[in-house]
């Protein structure tokens, strides 16, 4: 399927702590659908958590949907704009927060891409090598699946980055 | 009226960690500590795994080290499958290995550096908060913005490359490693496009080595006489006194340069270093058994290691090594601003490794394991960025892991961290009535200068703001203030 805009997937989180791997999942299950729906131009990475190298990425790219695991009160998951902001909400500077990486991108390079973040609500985030996603995760993920192939479709078919 | 301030958690450090200021009714500092929420569970979970899963489940560990939990992982198993005990394998082998683990101190060192330190240096550490950060550097600085990010690039390149994957990669197997470098990543990393070449990696680590040395010139009571304090260090070095990050014997040397622990086989660690557990920390206090609880303590990571190696085998890191121990006359350093300046020696020599194992021949062919007579037990140990990382695995006759101890880099580090909280605490709160974000980051900076790893939290997004307390003797908050917080 032609696809003239250039579009990366990019989940995070730890796969080996249950529903933290919700993120690389939804990017993993994206790659195969889209692989067999062969529509061109679109990329998928993953990774522990998000870097400042991140905004080197994704400065090539016109769409980038970010993916990760919550652990706030949504419902299954949800689906936003990311803005740009340098504001630090994480406690963590080994790792950064996808507003910062688009941010910093738009600092280094003048430019962003339009970007989103699915936020798949999670339950369970013991490290337990034998128990993988939850079974709520599951329902979660396959939820947030559904709605973004229908999507990406869409905006295949127009040649837009504008979801939302 | 005595107080407590407590800074929980600590910004720009991996984990949960918070710290606890205790002022007497004079507003002096009476006494600081550093509490850190660290995950011990681990050894308990690998306990009845097959040992060759290990170098790969490790890597839940820890997101921000995993290829040195991989590779101390793949070490000690080496000595289980007989592979021996570090110097065992085929060059190919190790070399490999040798390549992903100077990739991995390359990338986490100039996060260190150009992410968490240098916005302090650039903008000073009663600077702008919403400056500190590479943002603030994007913003002002532009050019070691991009330096940093790209440097950062490389490094993951080298680590992909090597460990197959950014996320539980498997290159690191128990005997040796699974894949050859091609030739395609050969001329990438040789003669990619500007800037992700090896030879740009390493003029822009001598770019940032400049920076810093000029700004130390511009700062010296900051670079010298912050948080500085006498201590032992330990470190691998290797056989003949050189720095060697993947492979060595443990060498030990107190504040005037005695050798305390005099090259010793890491196999044997147990009989040289124990640790101690206080009823304040989860975080156990390692110290050599020699000297005992009281002095036993000591620094390890880039610092130490500068005060326990004799040279550095890279020609453009050891010039600025002998720059670095001119500055103390050859006597260890103990000024804890100094770990920027030893990183920033280990960034420069980390490239000049990658390039010469780029160019070695051995990467691109050759056997990639050897196999020995099983044992039981075996320990493996390498310097992390952040210092000596220790895996210790036994199995059962059903291959099976039975018994596992870790000791990871930050603790090492607990009682130093811990001194340099107090140093700082007092030299920037000592009298003060109010406490300002100035300060708190000045307790910070001390901190992050041992650039910890507390590891471990799951990281969805969210949570966590900063918390500041000021509690009474009583226990009651009389003051409260939120960094970042809503």
């Amino acid at each position: 399927m032609k696809n003239n805009k250039k579009i990366l997937f990019y989940g995070y989180g730890n796969p080996g702590r249950q529903d933290d791997a919700l993120g690389i999942s939804f990017v993993d299950e994206m790659e195969r659908w889209v692989r067999a729906q062969n529509i061109e131009n679109i990329d998928f990475d993953t990774n522990y958590q998000l870097n400042i190298e991140d905004a080197e990425e994704i400065s090539g790219y016109d769409l980038v949907i970010f993916a990760d695991a919550s652990m706030e009160p949504i419902k299954g998951f949800e689906f936003s704009k990311v803005e740009r902001s340098d504001a630090q909400v994480e406690f963590t500077m080994h790792a950064v927060s996808v507003s910062f990486v688009v941010d910093l991108c738009y600092k280094m390079y003048n430019k962003a891409p339009d970007a989103y973040l699915v936020h798949l609500k999670g339950y369970e985030w013991e490290l337990d090598f034998d128990k993988g996603l939850s079974e709520q995760a599951v329902e979660n993920l396959q939820g947030a699946l559904d709605f973004i192939k229908e999507k990406l479709l869409g905006i295949v078919k127009n040649s837009s980055t504008i979801i939302l | 009226m005595a107080k407590k301030v407590t800074i929980e958690p600590v910004t720009r450090v991996e984990g949960h960690g918070k710290v606890t200021i205790h002022l007497d009714d004079n507003n002096q500092v009476a006494q600081s500590r550093l509490h850190i929420v660290e995950f011990r569970g681990f050894e308990r979970f690998v306990q009845g795994r097959p040992y060759w899963e290990a170098p790969v489940l490790v890597q839940r560990l820890c997101g921000i080290c995993p290829v040195s939990h991989h590779l101390a992982a793949a070490k000690a198993l080496d000595v289980i499958v007989g592979a021996g005990t570090g110097d065992g394998l085929t060059p190919t082998g190790e070399k490999m290995r040798r390549l992903m683990h100077y990739g991995q101190i390359f990338q986490s060192h100039v996060l260190h550096f150009f992410h968490l330190a240098s916005p302090d240096l650039l903008f000073g550490i009663d600077g702008d908060p919403a400056l500190r950060n590479v943002i603030g550097i994007a913003l002002e600085h532009k050019e070691l913005a991009v330096q940093a990010v790209m440097m950062r690039k490389f490094g993951q390149e080298i680590i992909k490359a090597t460990a197959g994957k950014k996320v539980h990669g498997t290159g690191a197997i128990p005997g040796g490693i699974n894949k050859h470098l091609t030739q395609e990543e050969k001329e990438q990393f040789l003669n990619g496009p500007d800037p992700l070449n090896v030879d740009k990696m390493i003029e822009w680590s001598l770019g940032a080595l400049e920076f810093f040395k000029g700004y130390h010139a511009a700062n010296k009571d900051l670079i010298d006489k912050f948080a500085a304090f006498p201590s032992s260090h330990v470190s691998l070095v290797r056989k003949d006194g050189a720095l060697d990050l993947y492979h060595g014997v443990l060498r030990g040397i107190d504040n005037d340069g005695k050798k305390i622990l005099n090259d010793v086989d890491y196999q044997d660690y147990l009989e040289y270093i124990d640790e101690e557990v206080k009823s304040w920390s989860y975080m156990k206090f390692p110290y050599l058994r020699s000297i005992g609880k009281k002095d036993g303590w000591y620094r390890v990571g880039p610092l130490a290691r500068m005060n326990t190696v004799d040279f550095i085998p890279t020609p453009l890191a050891q010039k600025e090594f002998e720059i670095f121990q001119a500055y103390t006359g050859g006597k260890p350093n103990g000024m804890s601003m100094h770990m920027h300046w030893a990183r920033l020696i280990e960034i420069l020599h980390s490239a000049e490794m990658m390039k010469e194992l780029i160019n070695d021949p051995d990467l691109y062919s050759g056997d990639l394991t050897v196999k020995g007579t099983k044992q039981k037990e075996g320990v493996g140990l390498l310097e992390a960025p952040r210092g000596t990382l220790f895996h210790h695995y036994r199995i059962n006759d059903d291959d099976q892991i039975e018994m596992a101890n870790l000791i990871v880099s930050t603790t090492n580090n607990n009682t130093p961290m811990n001194t340099a909280v107090n140093l700082a605490a007092k030299q920037f709160m000592n009298g003060q009535t109010e406490i300002t974000e100035p300060m708190m980051n000045a307790v910070e900076v001390a901190i992050r200068a041992y650039d910890p790893c507390l590891s471990c939290a799951t990281h969805a997004l969210g949570k966590m703001p900063m918390d500041f307390k000021i509690v009474d003797k009583n226990g009651k908050v009389i003051n409260q203030k939120f960094k970042n917080g809503e």
